[in-house]
């Protein structure tokens, strides 16, 4: 499966994303930079982490401007797969691909640390071949990923079981001191409707080598590799 | 010429230039300088930028190894690890303008100290820093501190560049004159290396990056004076960081460097374009001639005073390949970031600064860099020869050591440090395989099966006592903290923060300091490869300790030898290597030393322990014997015997047998039970300060492997005990000395700093 990388004035995770797919799981992958409307012919798009345009606005606020966001609005609504990691989840927002938005941390103060995610959604596309209720260690590194949604919002996304991930403890019980930043129902990840989008404030991509500590994300990058994307 | 000036001596102190300064001015230019030329002469001539007083003393360190390229005077230092890559890493300070304003000091240190590593060509993929700030239980300190903290983040983790490791110190003395130093490392093909060069007469200089505005005007020379009461009023003089742009800048220098028309290359750090522009041209023996007109400005009306000595950050300096500007301008198009051909290099060897066409400054480059002044100042030992006080009883103060210890493991000094690095990115670019916390830093570096170790290590309290042995011990102990990981030490970068070198004293401790270095660097072979020199840390006279911080890069190859510094297995054997309490000598006052960690001493009464503090002894330690010991440690490693490793120092030997216990990743912490031999005094072994002792972890069986190996360097070995269950259990023959489960003395050890700002602010 081919993968696409963005590249926004700022992005600073692309090569982690870059290095996994084509390095450790040996797939084509190309980086796309914010001014193309090109897409290559990539399968699978993945809006990295970072700090597109310095965070200098809104997290995420200005990158939606960017020319290759329209044509990854076409591809996600042709049912193109579509991953955002951390600031990618706030990209993805501010676009309005996925609903919500993110406040300041609860504590304030930009966080790093591995933590544990109970993955409570296995049927898209980045987690069918995980088990419901499984626990993957991975780490956060974000100042902005307090997820805010109205109530009659967050219902119709429990009831459409679009929330993906959610912080928990170690035993997957979700807690009010597993969550790092104050999210609201502990929400990690969400994905939309249709099930080809997902945004996720967690980095998979840092914990997909036993060298590095952990490889639970792997699961993320086997699913999408092992889809079969809807079609539009 | 611009219209001249009277120079006044109000004009020259305001310059902190002295009247024999002036004289020499005068007699290089032939003529009375403008302002404009004396402001180049002023921070070009200011301490910071000219080593003036250090210069003489920095010539007796060790700066060449078999794998060194680059000895100290370019932007960084440079060297080999193999696989046709090379590294290149510098530590710098930024106390004076983290005083003055915590966030934007802290923040713009990182980012001159990330441009000095990507100007040379190589990918910043590591950043630590070394802190020191006076005690915690001042709410000022702790604002210095927060501040500090968030800098370093807000910089670091927008430009993408993982903090990786670092060390915190608290003391009194670092109240008003708190202790910033940034490093970072970066890695590059060996064959695409840059220097700051302007070579090629009639070749392009051009200016690139953020716009010149009058920020930090005269940063250079804040940082060559002391501070007194009007120093806060100094907020002017910092400058402000864009680490988004800087981010682009990296981006696009890598990318124009690709294209082969860049010839040199230079940040714009202290004294902005007056440095580069005569640095560049010193280095290549050449003239730069440049326009102030062209330079982009952010604000109207700059005058070329101004524009010559703005430090705006986020700006560098090039120089190109006549014909290819395009090349270089298509790039720095792509990146939205200014580029604009300013002058020339000339053949004249003489800096030359136009308005308009018009000259306004006229100057020598080499007056300016190889030939600024030198000063050989004078040297005296201080009058206050540390009093010995004789073994003061502390036992009556402390009957439970258990108690003493987690005292220990809850004071800021050897608490866990997550407060601060849980702030820090330190798993960008997906290298991080040690991470805060640890001995020393490890990543991996991509393509090869080789990694990095790096530690930043500095003793200030034992250099006050004993300046020489105190930097001998920081060597040592960077040393030692890399083979604890696993890795060979290579070289090292230094930061050596003191106070005003005017005074006698202090210029006996730098000079002292340097012997130290040089000794141990020697002993060790691992030669210094760039730094930084920071005096006048003093605020109404009263100044820091001595303070070199040691930056030590190592090399691990391959990966399976990296090594963690926490308990593993269960029924794993914990040895000691090396003397258990340390080598014979005047120190009978080891235990003490530990206690100057224990910033909350509310058993200790006030005056004892300010005698304790003042009077601190310095260990001795045997360069022979610390040396024999790393290299059991590394011969362990390699065979395999050795499971983890952790270096015993700060806080002595139950605070690091505290902390193998703590540091596992995952899963329960582990216990360990420890017989101490009879024959030792409890209160000396369990907390003495003495180096050259490293703890590791053995599978039973092969316990004689590791005594053979140790009898082989004749070093002295301890078997300890056994990694065992939940607790932390010493005895001594049959009485048991300290009872008490990992998971409370974790608790304490992890919960302070957080206690300490989130709950009492």
């Amino acid at each position: 499966m081919k993968f696409g990388v963005l590249v926004f004035p700022g992005s600073n995770c692309e090569h982690d994303a870059y290095h996994l797919i084509g390095k450790v799981l040996h797939h084509p992958v190309e980086f796309i930079w914010h001014q193309s409307r090109d897409l290559k012919g990539c399968e699978a798009i993945i809006v990295p982490g970072g700090f597109s345009y310095g965070d200098y606005l809104r997290t995420g606020a200005i990158a939606r401007f960017s020319p290759v966001m329209e044509s990854v609005k076409n591809f996600a609504s042709q049912g193109g797969l579509v991953l955002g990691i951390c600031n990618g989840f706030q990209i993805l927002l501010e676009t309005g691909l996925l609903k919500g938005a993110m406040l300041r941390n609860r504590r304030l103060k930009y966080v790093c640390r591995h933590v544990s995610i109970r993955i409570d959604n296995v049927k898209t596309s980045f987690t069918h071949l995980a088990q419901f209720g499984d626990v993957l260690s991975v780490p956060i590194g974000h100042m902005e990923g307090n997820y805010i949604i109205p109530s009659d919002e967050l219902e119709e996304l429990e009831k459409r079981n679009q929330i993906v991930f959610r912080y928990c403890a170690t035993n997957g019980k979700i807690t009010e001191s597993s969550n790092p930043n104050g999210a609201l129902s502990n929400i990690a990840g969400i994905c939309n409707f249709q099930g080809n989008v997902l945004g996720m404030m967690p980095h998979p991509e840092r914990a997909s080598e036993s060298l590095l500590g952990s490889r639970d994300g792997l699961v993320i990058f086997q699913s999408i590799i092992e889809s079969r994307p809807l079609k539009p | 010429m611009a219209k001249e000036l009277p120079i006044t001596e109000t004009l020259l102190s305001r310059h902190n230039l002295t009247k024999d300064e002036y004289d020499r001015i005068l007699l290089i230019l032939g003529r009375v300088p403008n302002l404009t030329e004396l402001g180049i002469f002023s921070v070009m001539w200011s301490e910071h930028c000219s080593y003036k007083s250090s210069r003489v003393h920095l010539k007796r360190l060790p700066t060449e190894g078999p794998f060194v390229l680059q000895g100290p005077g370019e932007n960084a230092g440079i060297i080999d690890i193999g696989d046709g890559y090379a590294v290149a890493f510098k530590i710098e300070s930024h106390n004076h303008p983290s005083f003055v304003e915590p966030y934007q000091g802290a923040a713009t240190g990182v980012g001159g100290i990330l441009r000095d590593i990507f100007t040379m060509g190589a990918r910043p993929i590591a950043a630590m820093n070394s802190l020191r700030f006076g005690s915690l239980t001042n709410p000022k300190n702790r604002q210095i501190m927060e501040g500090v903290v968030a800098g370093i983040a807000g910089y670091g983790n927008c430009f993408g560049v993982p903090t990786i490791g670092g060390e915190v110190n608290f003391g009194d003395c670092y109240s008003q004159n708190p202790l910033v130093n940034a490093f970072a490392l970066g890695i590059f093909k060996k064959d695409q290396i840059f220097y700051g060069k302007a070579s090629g007469i009639g070749n392009p200089v051009i200016y690139v990056g953020s716009k010149t505005g009058r920020d930090g005007i005269h940063g250079a020379t804040m940082a060559s004076a002391e501070f007194d009461e009007g120093s806060e009023a100094k907020r002017p003089n910092v400058q402000v960081g864009d680490p988004f742009l800087e981010k682009l800048l990296l981006e696009a220098c890598l990318e124009a460097m690709k294209t082969g028309a860049v010839v040199g290359i230079q940040d714009m750090g202290a004294a902005g374009l007056t440095c580069s522009t005569c640095e560049m041209g010193g280095r290549a023996s050449t003239g730069i001639e440049i326009d102030l007109y062209k330079v982009p400005q952010r604000e109207e009306g700059m005058s070329s005073y101004e524009i010559m000595l703005s430090e705006s950050q986020e700006r560098m300096l090039l120089v190109a390949e006549k014909g290819r500007e395009e090349d270089i301008f298509r790039i720095f198009r792509k990146w939205e970031i200014d580029a604009v051909t300013i002058g020339k290099v000339t053949n004249d060897g003489v800096l030359r600064i136009l308005d308009r066409g018009e000259t306004v400054a006229e100057i020598p480059n080499r007056a300016l860099t190889d030939d600024a002044p030198i000063y050989k100042r004078p040297i005296a030992m201080p009058s206050r020869i540390p009093e010995r006080i004789e073994s003061t009883d502390i036992d009556p103060l402390y009957q439970d050591w258990g108690e003493l210890l987690e005292h220990f493991l809850a004071s800021p000094d050897l608490a866990s440090k997550e407060w601060i690095y849980y702030q820090y990115d330190h798993m960008v670019r997906t290298n991080t395989i040690q991470k805060p916390g640890a001995d020393a830093a490890v990543i991996r570096i991509k393509n090869t099966e080789k990694a990095l170790a790096m530690t930043l290590d500095g003793n200030g309290r034992y250099c006050e006592n004993s300046p020489r042995r105190g930097a001998q011990l920081a060597v040592a102990e960077s040393c030692r903290n890399l083979v604890c990981s696993g890795a060979r030490p290579m070289a090292a970068t230094n930061c050596l923060n003191f106070g005003n070198p005017e005074k006698p004293e202090i210029m006996w401790q730098f000079s002292e300091v340097i012997d130290g270095l040089a000794e141990a660097c020697r002993a060790m072979g691992t030669p210094i490869t760039g730094g930084n020199v920071s005096f006048y840390n003093e605020t109404l006279g009263e100044g820091i300790y001595p303070t070199p911080v040691i930056g030590m890069v190592g090399l691990i190859e391959p990966l399976t030898k990296i090594r963690s510094s926490w308990f593993v297995n269960e029924g794993n054997q914990l040895v000691l290597l090396g003397p258990i309490v340390g080598i014979s000598g005047d120190y009978s006052n080891a235990l003490r030393s530990s206690l100057k960690h224990l910033t909350f001493r509310e058993r200790i009464p006030a005056d004892l322990y300010t005698s304790w503090v003042k009077n601190l002894p310095c260990p001795p330690i045997d360069l022979a014997i610390e040396s024999r010991v790393q290299k059991t440690c590394l011969e362990g490693i390699d065979d395999g015997v050795i499971i983890s490793a952790h270096d015993c120092s700060d806080g002595g030997l139950a605070v690091a047998v505290a902390e193998m216990a703590f540091s596992t990743s995952k899963g329960p912490s582990l216990g360990v039970s420890i017989s101490l031999p009879e024959s030792l005094d409890v209160g000396e072994c369990l907390f003495g300060e003495y180096p050259s002792r490293i703890l590791v972890t053995v599978d039973r069986q092969r316990v004689s492997d590791l005594m053979a190996i140790a009898d082989f360097q004749n070093v002295e070995v301890t078997l300890l005990g056994e990694v065992f269950g939940d607790k932390l259990l010493i005895k001594q023959g049959k009485s048991v000395v300290l009872e008490r489960s990992i998971n409370s003395l974790k608790k304490a050890w992890t919960n302070c700093l957080e206690e300490l700002f989130d709950v009492s602010v």
